[in-house]
C-alpha cells in the first residue's frame, strides 16, 4: 500500500501543475536548486556531529551509554539504541539526522531499533529552535507553559514511536 | 551553546573511553571516518531533498498547496476558536500549517511568524494573555509533516527494503504528539487561568 504513495502523489502534483498552465520543467528546477541551499545548510552541524558520533562509538563509550540508558528505554518502551536521539532531538535538527542515520546503520534499517528511530526523527520536531525562532521575533519575555507542552508533545512522539513500530510493523 | 556542550562532552568522553579501554587508536581512525561519513551521507540523501523541493515547487505554482491551505481551515477555527474569525489571522495559519504538512520548513517559518504576529496583536488589542501565540508555537514544535522523505532517504541508503513502511506508524505517532501538545496547551491555560 505504502508503495503507491510516492508514485501516484507525483505524477498527480505533475500533471495538476501541467493543467494548471505551470511551467513544471522551470518549476522544479527552481525547487531543486533551493533544495540545494537546504542541503548545504545542514551539512556543517551534520559532519560535526558524524565526527563525534563515530569517535564515541570508537571508543567504546557509546555502548557504555546505551547500557547506562536502558532501564530508562526500558520503561519507555523505546529501544535503549534511540534514548541519546530522543535526548538529541529537541535542540538539533541535523544533529539528531546524523544519530538517527548512525542507528539505522549499525542496527539496520529494517531492524526494530532502526524503525523507532526512523519514525523518531519523521515524528518530531527541533522544539527550542522553533521556540527561540518565535519568541525572538515576537519579542515575548515570557514565553509561559510552551516549553513544557512542547516537550510533552515530543515525549508523546518518543513513546508512540516504539508503540507505533510494534502494532504496525511487525 | 547546547551544542557546544554536547559536542564538547562526547569528544571528551570518546577520548577517555578510549584511552581507559586502549581504543585510541581507532579513535583517531573513526575521527577521518566520520567526516567521511557525513559526505556520504549527504550525498545519499541530498538528491531526494532537492527531488521533493522540485516537487513542492511545482505544488505551490499550481496553487495545490492553496487547496490543502483551504481544506484546514475548519480545524483552525475549532482550535484556535474566536482568533480565527480574523481574515488575515486564518490565512497565514493555514498557510504555516499546510507548508508544514507538505515538509516545507522554508515555507512554513515566515508563513507562522506572520501568524504568531497577527495572534500577539489581536490579543493584544483584547486585553488578553497570549494562548492563541502558544499554541501556534506548540503546534509548530510537533511534527505535521505527512512524508518524512528526508528519513526515508536515509533509509533507502542503509539498504532497506521499503523505506516508506515508516509511514503508518510516523502518522500514528505525530498524531498523538500534535494531540499531546494542544492538550498540554489547554491544561496549562485551565490551570492558569483566564
Amino acid at each position: 500500500m505504502t508503495d503507491y504513495i510516492i508514485p501516484f502523489l507525483m505524477l498527480l502534483i505533475i500533471v495538476y501543475g501541467g493543467v494548471r498552465g505551470v511551467d513544471v520543467f522551470d518549476a522544479m528546477c527552481r525547487g531543486i536548486k533551493d533544495g540545494m541551499g537546504v542541503c548545504a545548510g545542514i551539512f556543517p552541524a551534520m559532519l560535526i556531529m558524524l565526527t563525534a558520533v563515530s569517535m564515541l562509538r570508537a571508543s567504546g563509550g557509546s555502548e557504555l551509554i546505551s547500557y547506562a540508558l536502558t532501564p530508562v528505554a526500558r520503561l519507555l518502551g523505546i529501544p535503549g539504541e534511540c534514548i541519546p536521539l530522543a535526548l538529541l532531538r529537541p535542540f538539533s535538527g541535523s544533529g539528531a539526522l546524523s544519530i538517527g542515520s548512525e542507528i539505522i546503520k549499525s542496527a539496520g534499517a529494517d531492524s526494530y531499533p532502526g524503525r523507532v528511530a526512523a519514525v523518531m526523527l519523521g515524528a518530531s520536531e527541533t522544539s527550542f529552535y522553533t521556540i527561540a525562532v518565535y519568541s525572538a521575533y515576537l519579542g515575548l519575555k515570557n514565553t509561559a507553559y510552551t516549553l513544557p507542552a512542547a516537550l510533552s508533545a515530543d515525549f508523546a512522539a518518543f513513546v508512540m514511536s516504539g508503540v507505533a513500530v510494534r502494532l504496525l510493523m511487525q | 551553546m547546547i551544542m557546544t556542550c554536547v559536542i564538547g562532552a562526547m569528544l571528551a568522553l570518546a577520548v577517555i573511553f578510549g584511552g581507559v579501554t586502549g581504543n585510541i587508536g581507532e579513535v583517531s581512525q573513526a575521527a577521518l571516518d566520520g567526516a567521511k561519513q557525513a559526505v556520504t551521507l549527504l550525498l545519499n540523501i541530498g538528491g531526494t531533498i532537492c527531488l521533493w523541493n522540485g516537487l513542492l515547487e511545482i505544488m505551490n505554482r499550481s496553487g495545490l498547496s492553496g487547496h490543502i491551505s483551504k481544506l484546514l481551515q475548519p480545524i483552525i477555527r475549532l482550535l484556535f476558536g474566536s482568533y480565527a474569525k480574523d481574515e488575515e489571522c486564518l490565512r497565514y495559519i493555514s498557510q504555516n500549517m499546510s507548508a508544514n504538512l507538505l515538509g516545507l520548513g522554508s515555507a512554513a517559518t515566515p508563513a507562522g511568524l506572520k501568524a504568531a504576529k497577527r495572534l500577539q496583536q489581536l490579543s493584544r488589542e483584547r486585553g488578553e494573555r497570549p494562548h492563541g501565540v502558544f499554541l501556534l508555537i506548540v503546534i509548530n514544535t510537533a511534527s505535521l509533516q505527512l512524508l518524512p522523505t528526508t528519513v526515508a532517504a536515509v533509509r533507502a541508503s542503509m539498504g532497506s527494503a521499503r523505506p516508506f513502511d515508516i509511514l503508518p506508524a510516523v502518522w500514528l505517532a505525530s498524531a498523538v504528539s500534535v494531540a499531546a501538545g494542544i492538550t498540554a496547551v489547554g491544561i496549562f491555560r485551565a490551570v492558569s487561568k483566564k
